[in-house]
């Protein structure tokens, strides 16, 4: 295939992704907005006065980037976990399996409804805590993109892995249940990793969502628990090895071809 | 050119079922080819195997010269698919599917919304190119998937039991179509149940049972070894009762008072029939055959393959 073929398809992946989340918006771009204000009046407002600072900044201000990246993290999944069993699910990816689409082009298409869908969820939530933060100041703009975008890339590819597998529509809620959630909490969005003791501090490090929730933070207020460059590194390793993943299961044709 | 060339093809499922036992087939361009067999027989494994939707345990498949391990990209180009089953995305509307399936193809937007109104139009479904797929009845829906599968313009069809669930209008206007783009030059491959079907539209025909080919030839050559054929004659006589004919030299079932079915053996004719009735004063006011002449053969061929198979087992 020709890469104007290719990238003709892809644009169709995208633009069938991108239609899809926006058509039913209602579930996919409202409950983040709702979720991520009842956490800043309860967390922020309510129990945040009583905090006081932390890492240096107010409590509230502190947990705005975490809460974004919460909601990245969350709608990446769950849009790619979704789409794409649901298209196993009502044989529809049998249209792209029939066509001469590489496997390249599907995972880029599906991850790129992903990215869109998470960074549109990213900028509701950002502007949902202008109206509880006064100032939300950004520092490091370059390493704010790009975590978000990376980030995003990342549980698309680990969605899109998720479905492949998936038998029942069970399984894609598992691992969000089971995995993501505790991740995505104990990755420090609440909280700064160094209150940890001892031991603990040291288990909260193996957790991949920290790195992603620190230079998020970084890039939003310029200060972090982890070192920015292992931060980085965490994520692209992370996004190279769910990729190659991806690409393996679809070419061996893993859950879609008998 | 051989539009499809497939040899030795074999294929397990996980579990040890074997559902092709390496079959050979061969469909020239431009032909109307039928692929018949009873349920599980091997048919949609083998569209599967072309399509690409299914791996091959063994074997070589190649359309329009184009090698299915080596130049899958062109091989895929060639073909167009209807299968079995709806699988298209319900909540799209359905200038959406037809468009996106061009899109995956590599054919641009805007020609791809072109095309779209002109196989639309032609399939009658332009009226309906705002509706989301899950509003149409069952035989828009298949049309939808002949249009679908022919936005890239293919050079081979497959349609995988198109007109199953369809009524009879449809599937006569269906059957037009189909003809209609045979006679353009794209080749056509199409399994059915409704062996009629196989016989309105078909050159050519092979038999598929327990994963073999069990026969392979034109339509007219396989009618022709048809020996004997049941036929259903209604009658008539001046005295409103019972009609008990004699018929020397055929068999013969009485159904009811004013009707009976003969069996005639080709080297027969019809006229001697027709000479006893006259000589006992009856009129024949329709005639019509039993069974499908096709559907005859099947059932034998069918049977055929099954008892030398148990027999090579014993």
């Amino acid at each position: 295939m020709t890469a104007s073929y290719s990238f003709i398809a892809l644009k169709t992946i995208w633009i069938k992704e991108c239609t899809r989340f926006l058509r039913i918006w209602v579930q996919t771009l409202v409950p983040p907005a709702i979720t991520m204000t009842l956490y800043f009046v309860i967390f922020g407002s309510i129990v945040g006065e009583r905090i006081g600072d932390m890492s240096g900044r107010p409590y509230m201000e502190f947990i705005v980037p975490g809460l974004i990246m919460m909601s990245v993290i969350t709608n990446s999944y769950s849009n790619v976990a979704s789409s794409f069993f649901s298209a196993k699910f009502q044989r529809n990816i049998e249209e792209m399996l029939v066509a001469p689409v590489s496997t390249p082009v599907i995972i880029a298409g599906y991850v790129g409804g992903g990215l869109v869908r998470a960074l549109i969820v990213a900028v509701i939530v950002t502007l949902v805590s202008f109206t509880f933060v006064e100032n939300v100041s950004i520092n490091h703009a370059g390493i704010l993109v790009l975590t978000v975008v990376l980030t995003s890339t990342l549980f698309s590819l680990a969605g899109l892995i998720n479905a492949i597998y998936a038998k029942t529509f069970d399984d894609i809620s598992i691992v969000p249940t089971f995995i993501l959630t505790p991740l995505t909490y104990l990755g420090g969005v609440f909280f700064s990793v160094s209150l940890l003791p001892g031991i603990w501090e040291t288990v909260a490090r193996a957790n991949p969502v920290l790195y992603m929730v620190n230079a998020f933070r970084y890039g939003f207020l310029g200060v972090s628990d982890v070192n920015i460059s292992v931060a980085l590194s965490v994520i692209i390793g992370f996004n190279l090895v769910f990729f190659v993943t991806a690409y393996t299961l679809l070419q061996r044709g893993i859950g879609i071809r008998s | 050119m051989k539009a499809l060339s497939i040899s030795n093809l074999r294929k397990t499922y996980k579990g040890g079922f074997e559902a092709l036992k390496g079959i050979d087939l061969n469909v020239e361009e431009g032909d109307f080819f039928a692929l018949l067999g009873p349920n599980g027989a091997g048919k949609s494994t083998t569209i599967g195997i072309i399509s690409s939707l299914v791996n091959k345990t063994e074997g070589k498949v190649s359309v329009f010269g184009y090698d299915l391990d080596t130049q899958l990209v062109e091989l895929k180009r060639q073909i167009g698919l209807v299968p079995q089953e709806f699988n298209f995305n319900q909540f799209e509307t359905v200038r959406q599917i037809v468009v996106n399936q061009a899109g995956y193809y590599g054919v641009p937007r805007q020609v791809a919304h072109e095309r779209a109104e002109h196989y639309l139009k032609q399939l009658g479904l332009w009226d309906k190119r705002n509706d989301p797929a899950r509003m149409l009845s069952g035989g828009m829906k298949r049309r939808l998937m002949i249009a679908r599968a022919l936005l890239h313009e293919p050079k081979l069809l497959i349609l995988d039991e198109p007109t199953a669930g369809v009524d009879i209008e449809l599937r006569r206007s269906m059957w037009d179509y189909l003809l209609e783009i045979n006679k353009q030059g794209i080749t056509i491959i199409l399994t059915t149940h409704y062996l009629e079907e196989a016989e309105t539209l078909c050159r050519n025909i092979a038999i598929i049972d327990h994963g073999a080919i069990v026969e392979n030839t034109s339509i007219k050559r396989l009618l022709a070894t048809l020996n004997r054929e049941t036929f259903v004659l209604d009658l008539s006589r001046d005295e409103d009762q019972r009609i008990e004919p004699q018929l020397e030299g055929f068999t013969m079932r009485q159904t009811d008072d004013h009707t009976i079915e003969v069996d005639v053996e080709k080297s027969q004719g019809l006229n001697k029939v027709f000479d006893q009735l006259s000589a006992q004063n009856i009129k024949v006011l329709s005639m019509r055959n039993k069974a499908n002449r096709l559907e005859e053969l099947f059932v034998d061929l069918v049977e055929r393959g099954r008892s030398a198979k148990s027999a090579a087992g014993a």
